[in-house]
């Protein structure tokens, strides 16, 4: 197969950047997308051109390092799946493909199509955790947890943290990820004594970060490589409220 | 430098030997604690908890890591499960039976004290990430649920639907978080240690470059923790992330540490079979689809090419059933590997170059119905479709084994510190518990035990002689490394060829996939350690390195990486042919039953080897190896039988 | 949430509004009475009428600080944009929305204040000395551009509604993954139901369906 490649060129943070057309000849329909990009790489290299910047590292689709968006869609056409988990026989022979980065203010770009995604790590820190100190914990079994609750929050705890969500809302909204966490962690019991605190400074600073509202577009659930619901987004304004009532009360 | 090799094993009897070590152990009082600064490379599930766990008892601790979140490390790859001997089932599993079934697993090649502390603090894991709330599959009942696992006839295995490692790791990210957010633990990611700084005698720094801006810095602490993962990308394709890498070990290795049993790699047999050049990684059908998938390949060579659905039960060959039938298809992984490659060497591989194998779920879907194997292994399937395009439900599964796991790695005591003061290697980066072959669910288990509960005890033992011994990052033995870094990241910049790295480590991969892959001969190895040599002088003449090194370069960190493993490359070819005997996942053709499977020789070989780097005015030299005889004095060494 | 909670305000405000003009099918003495029952109310009027404002007033504040934040959100667009799911309408509630104040100013100045018809000043009071607020509807809606006007003003408003009026659940956490997609396909019955009350007033002006109670 044959591919017009329009490519995200951007040399640094502050550069101005700018879409190159490069062609991607032969290509097996087998040949993962990214393996597609190793190959026009390696064709760069040999006329001495540098490299398109890109990342990625498990490439089966769990590490959430990969990052792009292709044709307009954050991780490319075939959802649910991130980026490395697409394959070439989901495009037409002779197609012309855009390429860019995740385009979100709180991302910056630190290269071509690589972005630093340490916004979200800032989330986690501000509080998307259970402290509990190694050695203190009791037996696992001693507190039961309901299968549905402990299912849901699995389900909420499979965010592989790769920002497509950001990425694809309209509004550049981290909402999906933070609701994602605050659940998982509010689904629990063991979640509990730090439930209020969690969700109240975990939206803080996603706000503080600088990124979009929620408009409830669910763009993001469309997009999301591990099929995030958003209806973990409603959990997250749930627990908010809660949360601002139960801290304006005093508790 | 290096004298007799002392695992410093306690005393007394097996089951009280980690109890005692603790109560003898040196202890650190807390307002001490923030006096000390270790460094942390690596945060993966041993790299991430022996961080968190630190600074969570007070040290200030550094903790670097290539990828550019401590979320990304490679643990969270792992899909199975996590061992550990809670006996829920009541299917009488003890510590002593999850030591047993592990030392055994291993083929008998690791130490006894090592793995028996493994199972026991096995118990106390599942409760600490059950407390951070790892949403660990469950029953109706709200217990935790298990299911059992190869190498295994109990059900021990916890799992968090086909994603453990994620969530074990997301958990110890957090945990990791937490201390980040409290300032005890600084993080450096998107950094990767190049070298590894030696103080009188003492590991005390490291030499780390920034992936981001270029800048290569020194880091002075009073320990150094590598956690920095397996070497399985020395073949190219394996089921590794492709950022994983050698280098930190190998740098410590040149600077007088000992790697141990490095051609003990695993190869995993439940992979997705190559399918053509480009291929740059290969990806892992989690083992537990061999709970309810058998294996088999079509009786007759001439049947390979038919569609599966047209070769009858009768001429169907469920080899694994056939020749283990106690275990069948629950075999352990060398087996398992072993005897997909006997039958495709025979000619009856199928799929694109006959190298592959059916794992058939008709028989389980007939007898649970689709809905129950999609419950089970819903993701799996859907992973499979993505990357052939075909429907397991309906056609069964094409298989074939792929490089998974290291069971090498730098040699370390029962305190886990390297042979270097000072130096400590945890997890996959040491070499310790699997021996020759890893038992499924026990990596996750190792990284977690080193990094939570082994760790924190054992390294005050080293460091409460250490109070004020840190010496400043600007003195010469920092610059000399620092020196010797740029001085190669230079060297590779400079190299301007015209090969890309790719075509030389895609050719290093095959050159040991053929010679030190799942079957090893005497020849074979020879003219490996012949052409490794070549190829790496081809490199350095060769390779085509772009851009500059005070950048964001990726085809520089690959360069360094694959550098490092051309030069490891002989190594553990060198390891391969000195162990003259087969022992798990090292199978020496030349030492094999009468029915093909690997003989061990314990008069000779139940013992570590543990290479020490040699130079030669600059140039590397043979390496010397030193031997650490492995005591069985609880467990009967026989020979594995899963039949 | 501040979104939310005004949006339903407004929301209730449009069901109630449709449900009183609606009277119009009934005849001059049912929406005259409604009016005139209105204008009685007085100062309670005048507290709903500031209570409405306000509602207003703060829900487009709230949404044009979101979408100034929004927009700082991603100064560099994207040079191709392919969405999967959102909708035109839930990605263009500031556009819509803006229509629909635009068309409330007019529809006010229209039928509140009484401008733009040079007949309206001549309306005589109905049998009962109500304000013949039928006839008035009647002659507004002659006019064949007012009543496109309308048309396209209440087309947008029923799209800005077909998001908002099932996003609000989610905005309020009053919902699940089962409720979600019944929610939004119930809120765009709700919009269309709403489009159809309310353009069927025009429709049947133009229609001549209705005639205006008294000739002028």
């Amino acid at each position: 197969m044959n591919f017009r490649l329009r490519v995200w060129r951007q040399p640094n943070a502050k550069a101005a950047g700018r879409l190159v057309d490069y062609e991607a000849r032969d290509i097996s329909p087998n040949t993962s997308f990214l393996e597609m990009l190793d190959i026009v790489n390696e064709n760069l290299l040999a006329r001495a051109e540098e490299p398109i910047a890109f990342d990625s590292d498990c490439r089966e689709g769990i590490c959430g390092t990969c990052s792009l968006t292709i044709n307009g869609e954050a991780h490319g056409p075939d959802h649910p799946g991130a980026v490395c988990e697409l394959y070439m026989r989901k495009f037409r022979d002779g197609e012309t493909i855009i390429i860019e980065p995740f385009r979100v203010r709180s991302f910056p770009i630190i290269k071509d199509l690589v972005i630093d995604r340490s916004a979200l790590d800032r989330i986690v820190q501000a509080g998307g955790f259970i402290s509990a100190r190694a050695g203190s914990a009791p037996e696992a079994n001693s507190i039961p947890i309901p299968k549905h609750d402990a299912d849901l929050s699995m389900e909420a705890a499979a965010c592989i943290g790769c920002g497509a969500c950001a990425a694809a809302c309209p509004n550049a909204s981290a909402m999906l990820f933070t609701a994602a966490k605050v659940s998982h962690l509010s689904l629990v019991p063991q979640g509990n004594p730090e439930r209020v605190r969690r969700v109240l400074k975990m939206v803080h600073v996603m706000d503080a970060e600088g990124f979009g509202n929620c408009t409830n577009t669910y763009e993001c659930e469309a997009v999301c490589p591990a099929e995030i619901s958003a209806s973990f987004i409603a959990k997250l304004n749930r627990e908010y409220m809660r949360a601002r009532l139960r801290a304006s009360a005093g508790d | 430098m290096i004298g007799t090799l002392d695992a410093k094993i306690p005393s007394g009897p097996l089951a009280e030997k980690w109890t005692n070590h603790k109560d003898h152990s040196r202890l650190i009082s807390p307002n001490n604690r923030r006096k000390f600064e270790i460094i942390v490379v690596g945060s993966g599930l041993a790299g991430g908890s022996a961080a968190a766990t630190l600074g969570e008892l007070g040290y200030r601790v550094k903790c670097f890591c290539y990828q550019d979140s401590p979320r990304r490390a490679h643990s969270i790859a792992a899909q199975g499960g996590i061992n550990a001997a809670k006996n829920y089932q009541n299917d009488g599993d003890s510590v002593y039976r999850l030591f047993h079934d592990t030392i055994k697993g291993g083929d008998f090649r690791s130490r006894e004290a090592n793995v028996y502390r493994l199972a026991e603090v096995s118990t106390n894991i599942i409760d600490q990430c059950v407390a951070q709330g790892v949403p660990f599959a469950r029953e109706y009942s709200g217990l935790l649920a298990n299911r059992s696992f190869g190498g295994a006839q109990v059900s021990r295995t916890f799992y968090a639907r086909g994603q453990t490692g994620q969530q074990l790791l997301l958990g110890c990210y957090q945990a990791l978080c937490r201390q980040i957010a409290a300032g005890t633990v600084q993080m450096f990611p998107q950094t990767e240690m190049l070298d590894l700084v030696i103080v009188a005698g003492h590991a005390k720094g490291i030499i780390a470059r920034s992936l981001r801006s270029g800048k290569i810095e020194k880091y002075a602490a009073d320990a150094v923790v590598l956690a920095t993962g397996g070497y399985g990308n020395v073949f190219y394709l394996s089921t590794n992330a492709r950022g994983c890498n050698v280098t930190a070990t190998y740098r410590a290795f040149k600077k007088g540490a000992l790697f141990a049993n490095p051609c003990f790699t695993q190869i995993h047999p439940t992979c997705i079979p190559v399918s053509g050049e480009h291929q740059s990684k290969l990806t892992l059908m989690s083992e537990s689809l061999r709970n309810d998938g058998r294996v088999w390949v079509p009786k007759r060579k001439e049947d390979c090419a038919k569609p599966p659905n047209e070769i009858p039960e009768n001429e169907r060959d469920y080899y694994l059933e056939r020749k283990y039938p106690s275990y069948g298809n629950l075999a352990p992984r060398d087996i398992s590997s072993r005897a997909a490659k006997e039958v495709c060497d025979e000619g009856r591989g199928i799929g694109p170059g006959g190298r592959g194998v059916y794992l058939d779920f008709a028989d389980a879907i007939k007898r649970l119905g689709e809905n129950t194997i999609r419950e089970r292994y819903g993701n799996l399937f859907e992973v499979y479709e993505k990357i052939t395009g075909e429907d397991a439900y309906r056609v069964p599964m094409r298989i074939y084994p792929a490089v998974h796991y290291t069971m090498g790695g730098l040699w370390v005591d029962y305190d886990l510190m390297s042979n270097v003061p000072g130096l400590f290697v945890i997890g996959e980066a040491n070499f310790s518990d699997h021996g020759a072959n890893r038992l499924g669910a026990s990596a996750l288990m190792q990284g977690l035990a080193d990094g939570y509960f082994i760790l924190p005890y054992t390294l005050p033992n080293y460091l409460a002689g250490q109070i004020g011994k840190r010496p400043p990052a600007d003195s010469p033995e920092f610059q000399k490394a620092e020196g010797e870094v740029r001085a190669r990241v230079k060297k590779l910049l400079d190299v301007d060829g015209k090969r890309s790295l790719d075509s030389i480590h895609r050719e290093l991969g095959l050159l040991l996939w053929d010679k030190c892959g799942m079957a090893r001969n005497a020849k074979g190895l020879g003219e490996a350690l012949q052409r490794i040599p070549e190829l790496r002088e081809k490199f350095w003449r060769e390779v085509q390195v772009p851009g500059d090194g005070e950048d964001f370069n990726q085809s520089l960190e690959r360069a360094g990486r694959l550098a490092d493993f051309l030069e490891f490359a002989e190594l553990m070819c060198t390891d391969a042919l000195a162990r003259d005997e087969s022992s798990g996942a090292h199978f020496r053709e030349e030492h094999q039953t009468p029915d093909g499977e690997a003989l061990r020789d314990d008069g000779n070989h139940a013992a570590v080897f543990a290479w020490e780097f040699q130079s030669d005015n600059g140039h590397i030299a043979p390496p010397k190896v030193h031997r650490e005889p492995l005591h069985f004095e609880t467990v009967h060494l026989t020979q594995r039988s899963y039949k | 949430m501040i979104v939310a909670i005004t949006g339903i305000i407004l929301i209730l405000f449009v069901i109630g509004h449709l449900l009183g003009n609606l009277q119009i099918f009934l005849g001059p003495d049912w929406i005259n009475g409604y009016s005139q029952h209105l204008r009685d109310l007085g100062p309670l009027l005048w507290a709903i009428r500031i209570f409405l404002f306000a509602a207003v007033s703060i829900h487009i504040y709230a949404t044009i600080q979101l979408a100034i934040e929004n927009r700082r959100a991603r100064p560099e667009p994207y040079v191709d944009r392919n969405y999967v799911k959102a909708s035109w309408a839930s990605r263009h509630m500031v556009v819509s929305g803006l229509v629909v104040l635009a068309f409330i100013i007019f529809h006010l100045l229209h039928f509140t204040a009484r401008k733009f018809n040079p007949r309206f000043p001549l309306l005589k009071l109905d049998p009962l000395n109500r304000y013949d607020v039928y006839s008035m509807m009647v002659y507004g809606f002659e006019n064949v551009y007012v009543s496109i006007f309308y048309v396209i003003g209440l087309f947008l408003l029923t799209l800005h509604l077909t998001h908002g009026s099932s996003s609000f659940f989610q905005s309020l956490g009053l919902n699940d993954r089962k409720l979600t997609p019944r929610l939004a396909l119930a809120g765009r019955i709700f919009a269309w139901l709403l489009f159809a009350g309310y353009t069927s007033i025009p429709i049947a002006i133009l229609l001549g369906l209705i005639k205006p109670a008294q000739q002028l």
